[in-house]
């Protein structure tokens, strides 16, 4: 490779910053990249996380949006030939620091999957089971007050509280989704970490969780992928713009959408790809 | 015409109707495939199908009936006084078939001549004498009404094969001539092919399942028998087991049930912690390339045949066990043990349980993984509190199955725990299960008809009622596991 085509190659890594960085930085990413054995999925990603407000992950489908989600809590160990290399901090921290405890990582900073996942447990045992392993409640009734101000916080609790000892299964698929994130709230996490939380909900179901996010900012910090471009654009404050494993802008989610940098972006958010 | 060239013949017609049948249905629809409700193949099938499946039903009914027809015709031929004292009419039927099958060899190997035979009768002639020389004994002397019983046996067994032969290609022939005209472009051959091949599949489960049936069947016509001859209730409740040759033997089954359960129970506390975690580390742990070399080596087990494990337990397993433990603890001398038996039949059904299991904690979904590992839990915590829970009907279905396999097992408890039958709680003594004692009494010099020998009938009715039992249990579980997935 020459000098002038590893240059553009730079160039084309480069990230527009639209906007100024977060205030308040909770997780701190840079030159993240990500293996899946030979592949390359991510490059380069230098990408902040503020604190209390919502982050969305936004871009065109195998873009590398959850892999990268995936970094932040450190799920992607679970994946045998996947290899990530950078600097990931959560408050400063280096989290892939040999010191690490990836299970208490993994509480500070929660997630919510894609399809809902309760367990075939109860209501109750579904949200009670991070506080069990993490020894979280002192006591029975403790614990109960965990549950309860979880599944209030996730604003199911209305809908369940006559059920509680039914399996968590048995939910329509909305509930089961708040259901998740009650029981990701349940252990108290920092950031929360969603991956397309809504794409297997009806349009009723993901009002629901988008009200729910919106409250939840007030206390928690989330990152969200997302699809829709209208869900980036109604929950959160900072967009991240995602294109072939490159992230390609980020900055305030309104002027993301009414002022894009990049063409890409601006290819994507008029719908010309994607 | 013999019957395997009979269906040679049927099935060569079959196969030239198929080729003629593809190749009619192309010039009907004018040579355009696309003209044709069903493509040209299934023409041909339709034409092989009525062609060969009529023709074949027929031999095999006819095979079936030609028998007891001739039987019945010629036995009526048999007088009273044919039938020597002490013998029965059965007995002088199976000389009639004898004779006849020897007039067949006697003409095969140039001996006699058709015409021979005609004229020969068994007053003037030794027939028997005669028979021997190619090669046949009869029982008795000859009496020349059981020589033209015998005659016209063969006279009509020789009109049947020709009559089956001509009935069977002359159905082959109809039916693949209507089959043919049945041809045309807007000719549905193709759901008629459908059609077959169920009937096919239906006809393959009905034998299995009658299969079943006579197995149990048989087993429950001797047990009556047996019961008949011995008390059922000493039978279920007598404590000793005693076989005698000469009658008053004690049949009492709790003993044996007691080694069988004892020895099954051993071999499940040996297979279980170890199939069961073997499988965890398989199924969670395990890198892919470790899987790969570890699943199929522990398979391996499983295809041991069961003489082998037999011999170990015989030369390697009793002894050590003896010398080291049963000797120093003061707990007996016998190198044939449950313990012994137990041991090694563990280790044959190992593979049951950890493949079985591995395969059900796979299918648990991967999300319910990542929904616990993503509150931080650690990967022990997530296979006790989420996938062993979730798995776990899937893997008591696999403890029950490798528990009928333990039950029902022979050599290695022949070889390893011997064969005294004895109500025991020692784990170092010899004792032995429902299985040995069935080859044992089926094996020794006593008549069938003793009670002796039929309680091994009993005995084996028993074991399958117990492990259906299992298995129903089995049945019923994995059912439930269903139900809570979906
Ligand atoms: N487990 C995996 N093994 C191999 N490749 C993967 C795996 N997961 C994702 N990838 C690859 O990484 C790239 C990014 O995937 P992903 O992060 O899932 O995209 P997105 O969430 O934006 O749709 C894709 O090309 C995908 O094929
Ligand atoms: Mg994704």
């Amino acid at each position: 490779m020459s000098v002038a085509e590893a240059e553009k190659t730079r160039e084309r890594w480069q990230t527009v910053m639209s906007g100024p960085a977060p205030e308040h930085i909770k997780m701190h990413t840079r030159d993240v990249c990500v293996f899946y054995g030979a592949k390359q999925a991510l490059f380069d990603v230098d990408l902040d996380i503020g604190e209390r407000e919502v982050t969305a992950l936004i871009g065109p489908s195998g873009c590398g949006k959850s892999t990268y989600l995936r970094c932040l809590n450190r799920m992607n160990d679970t994946i045998d030939i996947c290899r990530v290399t950078g600097k990931i901090e959560l408050e400063g921290e280096d989290i892939y620091a040999p010191s690490i405890d990836v299970v208490e990582l993994r509480a500070r900073v929660g997630m919510v999957f894609q399809k809902p996942n309760p367990f075939a447990k109860s209501i109750f045992d579904n949200v009670a089971y991070g506080p069990r392993i993490h020894g979280l409640a002192g006591s029975k009734s403790d614990l109960e007050d965990i549950v309860v101000s979880s599944l209030k916080k996730a604003g199911l609790y209305n809908e369940v509280s006559d059920r509680l000892h039914e399996p968590g299964t048995g939910l329509s698929g909305g509930q089961q989704q708040r259901l998740c994130i009650a029981r990701a709230i349940a252990v108290n996490p920092e950031v929360i970490l969603m991956d397309e939380p809504c794409s297997a909900l009806d349009p009723i179901a993901t009002a629901k969780v988008e009200e729910l996010i919106d409250e939840l900012r007030e206390n928690y910090s989330i990152v969200i992928v997302t699809h829709s471009m209208q869900q980036a654009a109604r929950v959160s404050q900072r967009t991240a713009f995602f294109h072939l494993g490159i992230l390609v802008e980020v900055g305030d989610t309104d002027r993301m959408f009414t002022n894009p940098q990049d063409q890409r972006t601006q290819d994507y958010i008029t719908g010309r790809f994607g | 015409m013999n019957t395997g060239l009979l269906v040679l013949a049927v099935l060569v017609i079959a196969i030239a109707g198929f080729i003629l049948g593809r190749r009619h249905s192309l010039v009907t629809a004018n040579g355009d495939i696309r003209n044709l409700h069903s493509l040209p193949g299934y023409h041909g099938q339709s034409v092989f199908i009525f062609a060969a499946a009529p023709a074949l039903l027929l031999v095999c009914v006819w095979l079936l009936a030609q028998p007891l027809v001739i039987e019945s015709r010629v036995s009526s031929m048999i007088e009273p006084s044919d039938i020597p004292s002490g013998s029965t009419l059965g007995l002088v039927m199976a000389d009639v078939r004898r004779i006849s099958d020897g007039l067949d060899v006697a003409v095969a190997q140039g001996a006699l001549t058709e015409a021979q035979i005609d004229n020969m009768r068994a007053d003037l002639t030794d027939v028997r004498s005669r028979l021997a020389d190619v090669g046949i004994a009869v029982g008795s002397n000859v009496s020349q009404n059981v020589f033209l019983a015998a005659k016209e046996f063969r006279a009509l067994n020789g009109i049947g094969r020709i009559a089956m032969a001509i009935a069977g290609l002359a159905l082959a022939l109809a039916g693949a001539a209507f089959a043919y005209s049945r041809i045309t472009p807007r000719y549905r051959a193709r759901n008629v092919s459908e059609g077959a091949i169920k009937a096919l599949m239906i006809l393959s489960s009905t034998v299995a399942i009658l299969t079943t049936l006579g197995i149990v069947l048989s087993l429950v016509f001797e047990t009556v028998h047996f019961f008949r001859l011995y008390p059922a209730q000493n039978f279920f409740f007598n404590f000793t087991w005693n076989p005698q040759f000469r009658g008053g033997s004690d049949l009492g089954i709790i003993p044996l049930l007691w080694g069988t359960l004892y020895v099954s129970f051993t071999a499940l506390a040996v297979a279980v912690p170890i199939g069961l975690l073997s499988a965890i580390y398989l199924a969670e742990y395990a890198s892919s390339t470790v899987r790969s070399v570890a699943k199929p080596t522990i398979e391996l087990l499983a295809g041991i045949p069961t003489i082998v494990y037999g011999l170990f337990a015989l030369i390697t397993v009793g002894p050590m066990l003896r010398d080291y433990f049963a000797q120093p603890l003061g707990l007996g001398s016998s190198s044939s043990s449950v313990m012994t038996a137990g041991l090694v039949m563990g280790i044959m059904v190992i593979p049951f349980i950890s493949s079985l299991s591995d395969d059900v904690i796979n299918a648990v979904p991967q999300a319910m993984r990542d929904g616990s590992l993503g509150l931080g839990a650690t990967r022990s915590e997530t296979v006790k509190k989420v996938i062993l829970p979730a798995a776990l009907p899937g893997i008591v279905g696999a403890i029950l199955l490798a528990a009928s396999r333990a039950i029902g097992e022979t050599m290695i408890v022949v070889m390893g725990a011997g064969a005294a039958a004895k109500l025991s709680v020692n784990p170092f003594e010899a004792m032995t299960t429902i299985t040995v004692k069935i080859v044992s009494q089926l094996t020794g010099d006593t008549e069938f008809a003793s009670p002796e020998t039929l309680v091994a009938f009993a005995l084996g009715l028993s074991l399958f009622v117990v492990t259906l039992g299992l298995n129903v249990v089995a049945l019923y579980v994995v059912r439930k596991y269903r139900e809570q997935y979906e």
